[in-house]
C-alpha cells in the first residue's frame, strides 16, 4: 500500500486534568481524503490544533511523526514550513482586502525587506486562485463582496500558496449551501489527483460518505476505530453506529398522540423588500397557514427567503417596506416590533445562536429568561430571581442541557447545549408559534435527537411549529407539511405522503425563473 | 435536591479582589505618610474630595456596561454647575429652583446625545466628543470665563455639610452616637441579608459560600465599615454628601442588578444584536442611558460646586477620565456586558485613596498621572489574564 503522510500517536492532551484527548492515534496515507468524525466536543479539533502546533509541543503527550521525521510544533508557523495547513470552520480572511492580499495575508510576497511585491502578489495569487478555479476573479476586489462559498474558497487557495502537502478543513462546508458545498467537494478531489494529501473534519456524513477514502472515528476523546474505503462497510447509518456507540435505528423521533387542531397562525399576502436595496423585492406574496399541534417545514435553497420570512414576519427584524396581515388564532395582530410577535405568542430561534440567540458572556439562566423576563419573570420592573431560577433549573432539566449549573457561562458549552438553551428561552415566552430557522445547524447527531423530541413535546402540547432547515432529510424527518420557498414566494407545498426530495427539488426547479414574469 | 443541599461553592474572589486592593494601597499609604491617613480629617475628606466621581462612576458604569463611553460628563458638571451658581449668586434664586434647572441642563445634554446615539446610529465616542466640546464652550462663554462666587451656605451645605452629632467621650477621643448607629445599621443590614441568602438557597437546594470563607468576608467588610464610620464621628459626623451618595449608589445597584431595566442593559451590552430579537428595545435603552448620564453628571456638578463654594470654567476638566477608568478598575469590561456598580465605586475609591495618599507624601500630580495610569492599566491586565486562564 501506499507510505504513511502522517502517524500521530499516543496523543493525550488534558486541559486543567479533564482528558479532551486519551490515546488517540491516527495515520493518514499520502495522498488520500481521511475523514474525522464524531459528536461535538469528540475532540476532533483538538487533535488538529495539536497537528498545527496551536497547542505546542510538551503541553501534550505522544508522537507526531510526519514524513518519517517526528516533529515538535511550536507554533502555527512550525507546521506550515513543513506543509500542513489548517484551514478553521470560522473564516480567517480580512474582509476588506483584496483577493489576492488575503491570499497571501501573513505570507506576503516581499522584496528587499518588508516591502511587498505587488506584480509577485497578483502573479502568485493567479496561480493559487488556478487551483480553486478562481482564477477569473477580480483580484484587486474586497474579499467581502463575494459569498461565503468563493470565500472558502480562497481559504484553500491561501493554502496552496503555501505550497501545502496536507491541507485539513475543519468544517468546511458548515456555511455553504448544497451548490456551492459540491464544488467544494470536487475540488477537493481535485486537488488529491495533484498529490496533496486532505483531513476533513464535517458533520455532514453523506459528503464524508462522497469524498473521503478512510474514516477515523473518534468519540470521547478516543478513536473507536478506522474504516477504509472498499474494504469496511461504507454507509452514514456504519458512521454514526461508530459515532454514537450505538444503532441510531431511526435519526427522528416519531411524533405519536399529537392531534392536529386549528388554525393559530396565519401569514397572507407577505412582500418585503431589501433593507438596503429599496426596489429589489425579497418576498412576494407569501401565504403560510400553521396550525396547532403540527410542524410546518420551510424548505428551500439557501438565500431562497426562509430566514427573511422569518425574521420579517418576527418584528419586522429584516427587510424594509414589509406589507402583508398576520392572523393568530383568526384574529389579526401587529408585529411591527419584536415585542409585539412576542406578545402576540410568536417566537423565533435564529440561525446563528452565537449572534443573533445568545449573550456568550452571559450565564444559562440569564440567557434563557432573556425575552421572558418582562412578561413572566418580574412584576414589570424588578425581576424575580427566585422564580427565575426555579424555571431555569427546570428547563435545563427538562430538555437536558449539559451544564454543571445554571450559572454557567453559555460560551463554555458545547453547540448543541447551546441551542438548547436558545430552544429554551423562547419556549419559557410561552409562545403559541415557534418559528426554529435551522435549529440543528453545526450539532451531534445525539444533540439533535433531543432537539428533535423537545419539537415533538413542544408540538404534543398544541404548540405551532415551524422549522425552517436546509437539510431536505430534516424537513421529510421532522415536518407533517411543508412549503418549498424558492426566490422569495411559496414554490409549492408538500404534505407528509408527498414529501421527498425528489418531490421538494422539483418544486424549486419548476419554479425557477419563471417568477418573475406573472 | 439532597445532594445540591450539602453543597458548597468558593467565593467568587475576582469580585471581592478590588476591595482588597483598597485595603492595601490604603495601608501602604498608612505606612508611608506615618498614618496621617487614616486620621478622622483625612477620611472626612476622602468622601468630601470623592464624592461627585463616584457619583459619575455610577452613570459611567452604564454606558461602560453598553459597550461605549460618555467624553461629555466633565462639562456637564460644569456647565450645569455654573448655571445653577450663576442663577443663585447673580439673579437671587431660590437654590433648590436653581439645582432643577441644572439637572434640566443635564437631562438636555443626555436627551441631546442619546439621540444622535441611539436614533441616528452615530458613534457615542463622536457624540460625546462634541458635546465635551460644546459644554465646555458653553461653560466658558455664560461664565465669561470668570469665577462665580461665593455660595450661599444653603447651596454649600450639600457639598460640605453634616448631620447634627451626638458626641460622647470615648476613650482619648469622643464617638458619635449618630454614626454608631448607622454602623449598627449597616451591621444588622449585612447579617439580615447573609442570613435570607443561606435560607433561600437552602430552601431551593442551591449551593452556599463555604463558611469559614464568607464569616472573613463579612468580618473585614464589617471593619472598613466600623473603622470608617467611627473616623468620621471623630470629625464632625457624617457628611451630607455621604447621604447623597447612598442614595444614589443604593439605587443604581437596585436598578442594574434586580430589574428589568438593568437586565437589558447588560444583555445589550453583552449581544446587541441577539437583544434585539428578544424583544429589548436597543435604541430605548441606549437613549436612556445617556439620558442617565446628563442628570447623574449635572448632579455631580451641584455637589462639586456646592464643596468649592462657586463654580468656575474649568472645573470637572478631565473628570470623565478618571469616572472610566474607575468602571474600568472596578472590573467592568471595555467590550461592554460585564461590570457592577458597586465595583465602579470600589474603583473610585481606589483612585481616590491613590490620589489622596500621593498628595500626603508631597509627590507631585504629574507623577501622580504616571502612577494612575499604571494602576488603570495594571487593573486590567490582572483582570484580562485572569479570565484567559479560566477559559
Amino acid at each position: 500500500m501506499s507510505e504513511i503522510i502522517l502517524e500521530m500517536s499516543h496523543i493525550t492532551k488534558a486541559f486543567s486534568g479533564v482528558k479532551a484527548l486519551d490515546d488517540v492515534n491516527l495515520k493518514v496515507e499520502k495522498g488520500e481524503i481521511h475523514a474525522l468524525c464524531g459528536e461535538n466536543g469528540a475532540g476532533k479539533s483538538t487533535l488538529m490544533n495539536v497537528l498545527s502546533g496551536v497547542y505546542p509541543f510538551g503541553t501534550y503527550d505522544g508522537d507526531i511523526i510526519y514524513k518519517g521525521e517526528t516533529c515538535k510544533f511550536h507554533r502555527i508557523k512550525d507546521s506550515e514550513e513543513k506543509g500542513i495547513v489548517i484551514i478553521h470552520q470560522e473564516l480567517a480572511l480580512s474582509p476588506y482586502l483584496s483577493i489576492a492580499e488575503n491570499v497571501f495575508m501573513g505570507n506576503e510576497q516581499t522584496s528587499m525587506k518588508g516591502v511587498i511585491n505587488w506584480t509577485e502578489t497578483r502573479s502568485r495569487a493567479k496561480e493559487a486562485l488556478a487551483h480553486v478555479g478562481l482564477e477569473n476573479e477580480n483580484l484587486n476586489a474586497p474579499v467581502n463582496t463575494l459569498g461565503v462559498g468563493k470565500q472558502q474558497l480562497i481559504e484553500i487557495a491561501k493554502a496552496m500558496a503555501k505550497n501545502v502537502d496536507l491541507l485539513i478543513l475543519d468544517e468546511p462546508t458548515a456555511a455553504l449551501n448544497d451548490e456551492e458545498s459540491q464544488q467544494l467537494l470536487d475540488i477537493m478531489l481535485d486537488l488529491k489527483e495533484k498529490g496533496v494529501t486532505c483531513i476533513i473534519i464535517s458533520h455532514k456524513l453523506n459528503e464524508i460518505e462522497r469524498v473521503a477514502d478512510s474514516i477515523t472515528i473518534i468519540r470521547d476523546g478516543k478513536t473507536i476505530e478506522t474504516l477504509k474505503k472498499g474494504i469496511d462497510e461504507w454507509s452514514e447509518d456504519r458512521i454514526i453506529k461508530g459515532m454514537v456507540g450505538r444503532e441510531m435505528s431511526n435519526r427522528y423521533p416519531v411524533r405519536e398522540n399529537c392531534p392536529v387542531g386549528d388554525v393559530v397562525l396565519e401569514v397572507k399576502n407577505w412582500n418585503c423588500y431589501h433593507p438596503e436595496i429599496g426596489d429589489m423585492q425579497i418576498l412576494k406574496n407569501i401565504n403560510i397557514k400553521v396550525r396547532a399541534g403540527e410542524v410546518v417545514g420551510l424548505a428551500g435553497l439557501m438565500g431562497a427567503g426562509r430566514t427573511e420570512f422569518a425574521m420579517s414576519l418576527f418584528g419586522h427584524s429584516y427587510g424594509q417596506k414589509i406589507s402583508g396581515e398576520v392572523y393568530m388564532h383568526g384574529k389579526q395582530v401587529s408585529t411591527k416590533t419584536v415585542k409585539d410577535a412576542i406578545d402576540n405568542k410568536i417566537a423565533y430561534t435564529s440561525e446563528d445562536r452565537k449572534t443573533y440567540g445568545l449573550v456568550l458572556i452571559n450565564d444559562i439562566k440569564t440567557n434563557m429568561t432573556m425575552a421572558a423576563l418582562r412578561g413572566y419573570y418580574s412584576n414589570g420592573q424588578i425581576v424575580d430571581e427566585r422564580k427565575e431560577n426555579l424555571d431555569a433549573e427546570d428547563y435545563k432539566k427538562r430538555i437536558n442541557v449539559k451544564a454543571t449549573s445554571i450559572h454557567q457561562t453559555v460560551g463554555a458549552l458545547s453547540g448543541g447545549n447551546q441551542q438548547k438553551v436558545v430552544l429554551a428561552k423562547w419556549m419559557m415566552t410561552q409562545p403559541d408559534v415557534l418559528i426554529l430557522d435551522e435549529p440543528t445547524r453545526g450539532i451531534d447527531v445525539g444533540a439533535k435527537y433531543e432537539i428533535y423530541c423537545a419539537i415533538n413535546d413542544m408540538a404534543r402540547a398544541g404548540k405551532a411549529i415551524i422549522v425552517i432547515s436546509s437539510e431536505m432529510q430534516e424537513i421529510i424527518g421532522t415536518c407533517d407539511r411543508a412549503y418549498v420557498i424558492n426566490e422569495g414566494r411559496i414554490a409549492g407545498e408538500l404534505t407528509k405522503e408527498e414529501l421527498s426530495q425528489e418531490s421538494i427539488m422539483k418544486c424549486i426547479m419548476d419554479s425557477n425563473g419563471k417568477g418573475d414574469n406573472e | 435536591m439532597e445532594e445540591n443541599k450539602k453543597k458548597y461553592v468558593n467565593l467568587d474572589l475576582k469580585s471581592l479582589g478590588m476591595i482588597v486592593a483598597l485595603v492595601i494601597i490604603f495601608i501602604i499609604f498608612f505606612v508611608l505618610t506615618n498614618g496621617s491617613n487614616a486620621t478622622p480629617t483625612n477620611i472626612n475628606n476622602l468622601i468630601m474630595q470623592n464624592g461627585y466621581i463616584i457619583i459619575l462612576a455610577t452613570g459611567m458604569l452604564l454606558c461602560v456596561l453598553t459597550g461605549y463611553i460618555d467624553l461629555g460628563v466633565g462639562s456637564v458638571v460644569a456647565l450645569g454647575a455654573a448655571c445653577a451658581a450663576k442663577l443663585v449668586v447673580e439673579q437671587g434664586w431660590a437654590v433648590p429652583l436653581a439645582w432643577l434647572v441644572a439637572i434640566g441642563i443635564g437631562l438636555a445634554v443626555g436627551i441631546f446625545a442619546g439621540f444622535f446615539i441611539a436614533y441616528l446610529d452615530i458613534p457615542p465616542f463622536v457624540v460625546t466628543l462634541a458635546t465635551m466640546l460644546m459644554g465646555r464652550g458653553l461653560t466658558y462663554t455664560l461664565l465669561k470665563s470668570l469665577t462665580v462666587g461665593p455660595l450661599p451656605q444653603s447651596y454649600a451645605f450639600i457639598g460640605t455639610g453634616f448631620l447634627p452629632t451626638v458626641k460622647i467621650p470615648f476613650g482619648e477621643g469622643t464617638l458619635d452616637l449618630v454614626c454608631v448607629a448607622v454602623a449598627i445599621i449597616v451591621t444588622i443590614g449585612l447579617i439580615v441579608s447573609e442570613m435570607k441568602n443561606i435560607q433561600t438557597n437552602n430552601k431551593y437546594g442551591f449551593a452556599n459560600i463555604v463558611p469559614w470563607q464568607m464569616a472573613v468576608k463579612d468580618i473585614v467588610i464589617l471593619l472598613i465599615v466600623w473603622f470608617f464610620f467611627i473616623r468620621l464621628g471623630q470629625y464632625n459626623g457624617i457628611p451630607i454628601q455621604l447621604i447623597v451618595l447612598g442614595v444614589i449608589v443604593a439605587i443604581y445597584q437596585f436598578v442594574t442588578s434586580k430589574t428589568v431595566a438593568g437586565r437589558q442593559i447588560y444583555a445589550m451590552g453583552g449581544n446587541a444584536k441577539a437583544a434585539r430579537l428578544s424583544g429589548i428595545n436597543t435604541r430605548k435603552v441606549f437613549f436612556w442611558v445617556y439620558v442617565n448620564m446628563g442628570v447623574l453628571a449635572a448632579i455631580a456638578g451641584i455637589v462639586l460646586s456646592a464643596r468649592q463654594g462657586g463654580a468656575n470654567p474649568k472645573m470637572g476638566d478631565g473628570i470623565e477620565m478618571d469616572a472610566i477608568a474607575s468602571c474600568y478598575i472596578g472590573g467592568a469590561a471595555a467590550a461592554g456586558g460585564v461590570g457592577t456598580v458597586i465595583g465602579a465605586v470600589v474603583g473610585a475609591l481606589v483612585m481616590g485613596v491613590l490620589n489622596n495618599g500621593m498628595s500626603m507624601c508631597g509627590m507631585s500630580t504629574d507623577l501622580q498621572k504616571v502612577v494612575k495610569g499604571a494602576v488603570l492599566l495594571g487593573a486590567v491586565v490582572l483582570d484580562v489574564t485572569t479570565k484567559k486562564k479560566k477559559g
